[in-house]
């Protein structure tokens, strides 16, 4: 006899439970938190830096995290705005989770802040995974990644908020192919917004942070297919299911003791 | 390799699940994992024997059913299975999927204990 209880709790619930929580706390203190999301070296730390320098110019509080697995550089970086910052080493892991951010927003968060910007780790499988309890989830990549990126890893860029094409600058010293690009993305994220930045020339700046600003202000921002449930809209959140348990007993026909294989 | 975090997460939840009911060691569970969740099972697989160890999942079976990736069409409300690479795009009418039906999936579905000590 061998007792069986189906659960079905999303494996990650309790991370999705503390960023429900994380973002109740954010919408309560105002804030607006922003995650971004791309592959090593895309630009990430070059564009934010001036994110949150016009963003100051512009008479706005900011704030920005950023999360690497070692060194501080980035926070030094970003740091050179003049906005609030601080470095998140996660010792290892190639992901942010919850309770890192939560962590610093009770810590340090200054009061008042309108936007947060949180640099994840650069990768682009496993932070897809984890709800920070942002409202909007940018992912990015460079003109030198391949225009085919964004159906190497759909779930990145299909639970995206907005797209934003770094590096335009060089586009076309390395012949990138924007046309192919543009139906890649719309592929896996269909209606999905796409910016064009560039740290050298400064452009599309601008309109990144009135996007953010334009979500802060109660736009609702894309809906995007892939979206966990819980990102898809506002006031839906689930906290982990304790109460679904059923347990049945039954005989998987293989004796008293069952015996344990390996996975 | 977040698949080890989330292999930690699988032992942390069945663990818990076998405490609740009285066991003290899990015989094996079933996940369900998505096409488009963005875990792969091979590697997943490999971090759940490292990370079952020495816990209650120690030799555990890991059962893993895969889910396809199935949307709705926002035109002409047919069912389409997303493919790969995936396409959310209606193959009858080319209008774009209103709704992603399956295939997010990261879940704990059944957890089997041993008997009783
Ligand atoms: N030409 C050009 N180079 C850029 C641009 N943005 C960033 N770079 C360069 O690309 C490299 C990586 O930029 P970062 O901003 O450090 O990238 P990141 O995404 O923060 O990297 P990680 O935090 O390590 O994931 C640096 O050498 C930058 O100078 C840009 O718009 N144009
Ligand atoms: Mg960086
Ligand atoms: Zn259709």
């Amino acid at each position: 006899m061998c007792r069986s209880v189906d659960v079905r709790t999303a494996v990650l619930a309790k991370n999705d439970g503390l960023a429900a929580e994380l973002r109740a706390e954010l919408a309560r203190r105002r804030v607006t938190a922003v995650n971004l999301l791309s592959s090593p070296g895309s630009g990430k730390t070059a564009l934010l830096e001036l994110v949150l320098r016009r963003a100051r110019e512009r008479g706005q509080t900011v704030a920005a995290l950023t999360a690497d697995l070692a060194t501080e550089n980035d926070a030094r970086r970003l740091a050179r705005s003049g906005a609030p910052v601080r470095q998140v080493l996660t010792g290892g892991l190639c992901h942010l989770e919850s309770a890192q951010v939560r962590a610093l927003i009770d810590d340090w968060l200054p009061d008042p802040t309108r936007l947060l910007f949180v640099e994840n780790v650069g990768n682009l499988v496993c932070p897809a995974s984890y709800d920070l309890g942002e409202t909007l989830r940018v992912t990015l990549m460079s003109v030198t990644e391949g225009e085919d990126k964004p159906l190497k890893y759909p779930t990145a860029f299909g639970a995206a908020h907005l797209v934003v094409l770094t590096k335009t600058d060089i586009a076309d010293a390395v012949g990138f192919d924007d046309a192919a690009f543009t139906t890649a993305v719309e592929r896996v994220n269909p209606g999905v917004e796409i910016l064009r930045t560039s740290a050298r020339t400064g452009q599309g700046v601008d309109t990144l942070l009135d996007r953010v600003l334009a979500v802060a202000g109660g736009v609702a921002p894309h809906a995007p297919l892939l979206a966990a449930k819980h990102l898809r809209a506002h006031g839906h959140d689930h906290g982990p299911a304790q109460d679904r348990h059923h347990e049945h007993d039954h005989d998987h026909g293989h004796g008293r003791a069952p015996r344990p294989t390996t996975a | 390799m977040h698949e080890l975090s989330i292999a930690a997460a699988v032992v942390e939840s069945a663990e818990d699940v076998a405490r609740e009911h009285g066991a003290d060691a899990v015989a094996g569970v079933t996940l369900r994992i998505g096409e488009l969740a963005g875990v792969v099972p091979d590697a997943l697989r490999f971090s759940f024997s490292l990370v079952a160890e020495g816990t209650a999942l120690d030799g555990a079976e890991l059962v893993i059913e895969e889910v396809p990736a199935r949307a709705r069409c926002g035109g002409c409300d047919a069912r389409f299975a997303v493919g790969s690479p995936p396409a959310l795009w209606c193959p009858h009418c080319d209008t774009a999927a209103a709704e992603l039906l399956t295939g997010r999936e990261l879940e704990l579905a059944e957890v089997r204990m041993a008997g009783s000590p």
